[in-house]
């Protein structure tokens, strides 16, 4: 059917040579998809190298209000949290107040018992879960009631004389405190 | 298929032994890589592998770009943007994408061209041709139906355009255009559409018709050049390994460094948001459908039938038919003079009317100052920095929302002046119009009213009328774009 088939030099060395040439071009072809690889690894992992999700830092207020509180002060906070391309935007309470060792602390409203919004008792001058009775004192120790922890603490710092804050989730019922977003 | 195992293998080539008994790969490699080729290797076979290469690119681009693009009108725009500008290699590989459909159309022309010249679709190859033509029409449907995905101005409106031109089709016309944007509009269910054809069903058809067709091509074998024999080879032939193995993967380094040149140090570019309520927008196609496009401009709609669907409908069925018109053995180019002639006419007319196109946009002054602040406006986006979009469930405090009456009142006003046409939905600003928010750190509420009232002599060669609002509205338009922000 088809004439026999030659190589165009027909060389006796042709077995060699090819398969020579064949380690030559498959070695060429490994590099060059090796050198593609690396964008689309870069790519992919992204997210490993970047912080895609975050809380930013909310604003309290000046400093200044706080030095002298005695009693916790309540405070709505903008909480602005990325995650890849959006960000969601939400108003969250905060309570500022003082440790035992006076500095200025602050507490999330969100009970660690099943999560309602703790409330600063006037009268009992210490925090009051409406729901189950969980009480805490002025620092947000655990006094009594349900709640398996104190108050959570989250991070705060004074930058260019503002209080700033970092909002968190803590997982409710346990007694450890372990971060959920 | 219970064989029992035969001892350790051959110390030679174990693994490729062990390996072999089990897939065969031996022969596979053996008859795909000792392909005869009549007349041996050239530069001309080159375009069939070549495009092989770049959708096989696409393949891979595509699926990474879909780890962070998300096809909905919301967000197809922010996701792309955020690919762009934040992700890294994200603007490398998107380029790479978008640039590969204009390589793929490239080399489809080439292809044809030199299966066309060759007289390669002689001799039995009848089925080859057509799952090729087949191939042809999908690789045109990626173009488009990818084309709207970043939903950009220039996205949105071609494909306006595009559906538009299935809507001339008389009686099923409306209905096609209707089924293809899931709706009498363009929206978020149009993007989820080609989003699907783009993703899913198009590429499927593609696997399945590349398989047919390089199936077809060994059946038939190669053709080799113009002056053999399509049916029984007469050339001494060479194998496809390793002569034309090596043209064929230098030709694909030229193409990967072109590609990636491009991307590198000129990104595809991405404009702003589609703002469907611009209608100053000036769509222009990519540069591959401009001569249909253009084509497309000389038939009014009394004539639109003949000129939308019979015209390129008796021309796509005499190219697909060619094999069974064209039967004669002979394949030198200059003995076929009339279905040469026919396809170097075509070829012809289509880069003529593209380059009409671009002159007639390049001399009307209108046109080309709207062009270029187009190309000015999507210039400008891709060198802002990426904005987080702000999540729909957002609790966002009262600022999203004006509460002030008069405020209320203005925005009212906003909309039912138009003055959102130009000036964008919220006063972001569109390519025909500055953007309005902010406006109160430029202009006090008197100079604003005095500029509302008698537009500036820019302003009014830019399309802006005066407002003839009573007083009262006024002063409440100008609460409104106040309070933009």
């Amino acid at each position: 059917m088809t004439p026999p088939i030659t190589d165009a030099t027909g060389a006796p060395t042709q077995h060699t040579r090819r398969s020579y040439l064949g380690w030559l071009l498959g070695l060429c072809s490994a590099g060059v998809s090796a050198i593609l690889a690396v964008p689309l690894i870069r790519f992919a992992l992204y997210p490993l190298t970047a912080k895609t999700t975050e809380t930013k830092w909310s604003d309290i207020g000046p400093s200044a209000d706080f030095q002298e509180i005695t009693t916790p002060i309540q405070r709505l906070i903008n909480v602005e949290q990325v995650d890849g391309w959006r960000k969601q935007i939400s108003d969250k309470v905060v309570y500022v107040t003082k440790t035992t060792g006076g500095e200025t602390c602050v507490l999330s409203s969100v009970c660690p018992h099943l999560g309602c919004s703790v409330q600063w008792a006037v009268a009992q001058h210490q925090f009051v879960c409406p729901c189950h009775g969980a009480t805490f004192g002025i620092d947000g120790a655990r006094l009594g009631g349900p709640a398996p922890r104190a108050m959570d603490r989250l991070d705060s710092k004074v930058e260019a004389d503002r209080l700033i804050v970092r909002y968190r989730y803590f997982r409710q019922l346990v007694p450890g405190k372990e971060v959920i977003g | 298929m219970n064989e029992p195992e035969r001892g350790p293998a051959p110390k030679t080539g174990g693994l490729f032994h062990w390996f072999d008994q089990r897939t065969g790969i031996d022969e596979i490699l053996r008859k795909s890589l000792d392909e005869p080729i009549p007349g041996g290797a050239r530069f001309a076979y080159v375009f069939g592998s070549a495009l092989l290469l770049v959708f096989i690119s696409q393949v891979i681009t595509g699926a990474f770009l879909a780890l962070y693009y998300v096809p909905s009108a919301d967000h197809a725009h922010t996701t792309v943007a955020y690919i762009m500008k934040q992700v890294s290699a994200g603007s490398f590989l998107r380029s790479i994408h978008a640039y590969g459909s204009s390589a793929m159309v490239i080399l489809l022309l080439l292809h044809v061209t030199q299966t066309f010249l060759y007289g390669s679709y002689k001799g039995r190859r009848e089925l080859l041709w057509l799952s090729g033509c087949v191939l042809f029409a999908l690789a045109l449907c990626m173009a488009f139906t990818g084309y709207l995905l970043p939903w950009d101005q220039k996205a949105y409106f071609a494909t306006v355009v595009g559906t538009n031109i299935a809507g001339e089709i008389p009686f099923v016309g409306a209905w096609i255009k209707n089924a293809m944007r899931g709706g009498v509009d363009m929206g978020t269910l149009t993007l989820s559409r080609f989003f699907v054809a783009h993703v899913f069903l198009v590429p499927a058809a593609i696997f399945s018709f590349i398989a047919l067709h390089v199936y077809m091509f060994r059946k038939a074998g190669a053709a080799g050049p113009i002056h053999e024999d399509p049916l029984t080879p007469k050339l001494p032939p060479e194998t496809f390994y390793p002569r034309q193995v090596v043209i064929d993967a230098l030709f694909a380094l030229v193409i990967i460094a072109v590609l990636a040149v491009l991307s590198q140090f000129l990104p595809f570019d991405l404009g702003p948001k589609a703002n469907p309520a611009d209608t100053r927008y000036l769509p222009r196609p990519e540069w591959y459908y401009i001569p249909i496009f253009q084509y497309l401009r000389y038939w009014p709609s009394s004539l639109s039938f003949l000129g939308v669907v019979v015209i390129p409908g008796v021309v796509a069925f005499l190219f697909a038919s060619l094999p069974f018109l064209d039967r004669r053995m002979e394949r030198r180019p200059w003995k076929r003079p009339i279905a040469v002639g026919a396809y170097v006419f075509i070829l012809l007319a289509l880069f003529g009317l593209g380059a009409v196109s671009y002159r007639n946009d390049r001399l009307d002054p209108a046109f080309a100052t709207q062009l270029l602040a187009q190309q000015k406006a999507a210039e400008e986006f891709s060198q802002q920095p990426f904005e987080l979009e702000v999540s729909q469930t957002s609790l966002a405090s009262s600022s999203a929302a004006p509460t002030d009456p008069l405020v209320v009142a203005g925005e009212k006003l906003y909309q039912a002046q138009s003055c959102g046409a130009c000036h964008g939905d919220t006063g972001a600003g569109t390519a025909a119009a500055p953007k309005l928010a902010g406006i109160k750190t430029r202009f006090s509420a008197a100079a604003l009213a005095a500029l509302l009232r008698t537009p500036s002599a820019k302003m009014t060669a830019g399309g802006m009328t005066p407002v003839t609002l009573p007083d009262p509205d006024l002063a409440a338009l100008i609460d409104y774009l106040n309070s933009l922000k």
